[in-house]
């Protein structure tokens, strides 16, 4: 018998086959997760659907949907087109869903890792200002810090990072805590690894994974809070966005329902389809965890 | 008891001491101070009477200075002058306080009955249709944006069959009173209420429904199955006494998210309550009135996380008081 005849364990399938897999096993998941192709679709194609200004004048005003070619799926009262907006709109959403998040995480990431990490005074600091963040009604400061920086896409976009990191925060806090006296970050600091690179080299990897699942959940709510902004009129005019439409559309509700049931439609669906995202990453990244 | 709570008010201080901070920053970073809005109310004055005014606002101080002093004068809620109802800002609040606290008090009771009951329902026929089907519907509740749902609502009710008023409080020109009145203010808060509640049910309905399932697997419900309780009590008695405390805590971790939420439902119903006040004061720059709202409702958000501490450390004996 020679050593080439052990009985080697095939080798093992790379990473992402394995994540597929698990997250295949999801069928709601995979349900979320067309939906959100088809947003991603709306919102890369906006351009070819109509490569004009999505806010000009397309057509007659409060034309119902499947009556017109030109605009199958009617006009607002100010004659644009509801389905160039939609798409449009899927783009400002999206933009806002995923820089919001970035913003808010990173903030999240900074703010939780020294708090995790050097515990103590520094813990405690930041932690009470944590809280205070989380005191605050959220919309209620985002409505502050609009009213004091402008209704800029930039702006609201930066905004709403700043009022949902309070969440991703105490993860990542909680994560650090777990992990900053485990035995390979004690090993890393014997050989003389700096704390900037502890935090971000050593343990911040191994932190990640509940914080990109959480980050679907903080897209939903970025996108529920900047359509809640633009319906109240506040959000930028420069822009399509779903919820000025509703906000639009509730002035003719009484005679043109469509013209708010249509974007209103729109994000639930791409709300509900982070949600199932969210779920299906979690499955596939923490397999072991019981429901 | 009485020392974990005065140790738990005493937490709160510095959380407050942060917000007074932040309402001055904000008002800092705002364009334009106390004395231009009031100039700019007069229609202009020289040069001379403006440096005048700064002093006597105080606001030629270092901002250190500036800062404690309005601490101090938050301290005893004196939030100013709101110079859109030329009133106190504490009066302003007050008169809007009651009607908040009243959707509030509706919309998280409505949200925790039935959120509660559909999560517990889910959980025993857990994996089955039944349980599909409310989870669903969870979250679908959990992906409708509040205003979207308001308008829909009003649509169908108000619009079509005409059951439900659209918007405000009461009726105006019908002066009623004793129960007349009660039913007319009910009327009016359904719609609000059911708008505001939607996206809470189904936060209470999935915390419920994975809590129930975590607690049924537990020893001691084998044990009371294993004596021969039914089905109804081991439910009743043994499972949802114990599922119940996770949805307590989020009880108040929710109420700030709440107090949020009330903005966009209260401005769509016209409601003359503190989030519609917030929208307003948005619009017409009232920053005076927008920080007491903040610091008002941070107050609130307070005390109600104080008592659901209280209330979760009376229900769960496992925890220390001391």
């Amino acid at each position: 018998m020679t050593v080439l005849d052990t009985d080697l364990r095939p080798a093992e399938p790379p990473r992402y086959v394995v994540f597929w897999q698990r997250y295949r096993r999801n069928r709601a998941a995979l349900l979320g997760l067309g939906l959100f192709a088809i947003v991603v679709l709306m919102a890369l194609t906006a351009g070819l659907v109509d490569p004009g200004d999505p806010l000009r004048r397309a057509g007659l005003p409060l034309v119902a949907p499947f009556v017109d070619a030109a605009n199958p799926l009617g006009t607002d009262q100010l004659g644009r087109s509801i389905l160039s907006q939609l798409f449009y709109g899927a783009r400002i959403s999206l933009l806002v869903g995923v820089v919001a998040t970035l913003v808010s995480i990173i903030i999240g990431i900074v703010i939780g890792a020294l708090a995790g990490y050097f515990g103590g005074w520094v813990d405690d600091l930041l932690m009470r200002i944590t809280e205070a963040f989380q005191t605050i009604p959220n919309f209620v400061l985002l409505l502050t810090l609009v009213a004091i920086l402008g209704s800029k896409i930039e702006w609201i976009t930066l905004a709403i990072g700043i009022v949902s990191w309070t969440a991703p925060a105490r993860m990542v806090r909680a994560e650090f805590m777990s992990l900053r006296n485990r035995e390979f970050v004690d090993a890393a600091r014997n050989l003389g690894v700096s704390n900037t690179s502890l935090i971000f080299r050593e343990i911040l990897p191994n932190a990640l994974p509940p914080i990109i699942v959480y980050a679907s959940v903080i897209m939903a709510l970025s996108i529920l809070l900047e359509s809640a902004l633009a319906f109240l009129g506040l959000g930028d005019p420069n822009y399509a966005s779903w919820g000025n439409m509703i906000g639009q559309g509730r002035a003719v509700l009484r005679t043109a329902w469509y013209c708010s049931a249509i974007p209103g439609i729109a994000i639930v669906l791409t709300v509900l389809s982070f949600s199932l995202l969210g779920e299906g990453l979690n499955d596939a990244m923490n397999p072991r965890q019981k429901q | 008891m009485l020392i974990y709570a005065l140790r738990r008010l005493l937490q709160a201080i510095p959380v407050i001491i942060l917000i007074m901070i932040g309402t001055f920053l904000l008002l800092k970073l705002t364009p334009g101070d106390t004395v231009d809005a009031l100039v700019g109310d007069m229609g202009g004055a020289d040069a001379d009477f403006i440096a005048r005014m700064r002093a006597e606002y105080g606001l030629d101080q270092p901002v250190w200075v500036q800062l404690w002093r309005y601490m101090v004068k938050l301290a005893t809620f004196d939030m100013g002058q709101s110079f859109v109802y030329e009133q106190p800002v504490a009066t302003v609040l007050m008169d809007r306080l009651g009607t908040t606290l009243l959707l509030m008090a509706t919309s998280l009771s409505l949200a925790f009955s039935i959120g509660i009951t559909l999560g517990a329902f889910a959980a025993r026929r857990a994996y089955s249709l039944t349980d599909n089907l409310i989870s669903t519907l969870g979250l679908v509740f959990y992906a409708t944006p509040s205003f979207f749902l308001s308008l829909m609502m009003m649509l169908l009710f108000s619009v079509k069959l005409g059951w439900l008023p659209v918007g405000g409080i009461k009726t105006i020109a019908g002066f009623y009173t004793g129960w007349d009145h009660v039913v007319d203010v009910a009327r009016h808060l359904i719609m609000p209420t059911a708008a505001l509640s939607l996206i809470y049910l189904s936060f209470y309905l999935r915390l419920m429904r994975s809590s129930v399932i975590q607690v049924a697997d537990q020893d001691f419900v084998r044990t009371a199955r294993a004596k021969g309780a039914g089905e109804t009590r081991l439910m009743v008695h043994h499972i949802m006494r114990n599922a119940l405390l996770p949805a307590v805590t989020l009880f108040g971790l929710q109420f700030s998210t709440l107090l949020g939420g009330s903005v966009v439902v209260e401005t769509i119903f016209t409601l003359p309550g503190l989030g519609q006040l917030a929208y307003q004061s948005v619009i017409q720059r009232d920053m005076n009135t927008l920080m007491g709202i903040i610091f008002l409702c941070s107050i609130i958000v307070i005390l109600v996380n104080f008592l659901t501490d209280l209330l979760y450390a009376r229900l769960d004996s496992r925890i220390e008081l001391s």
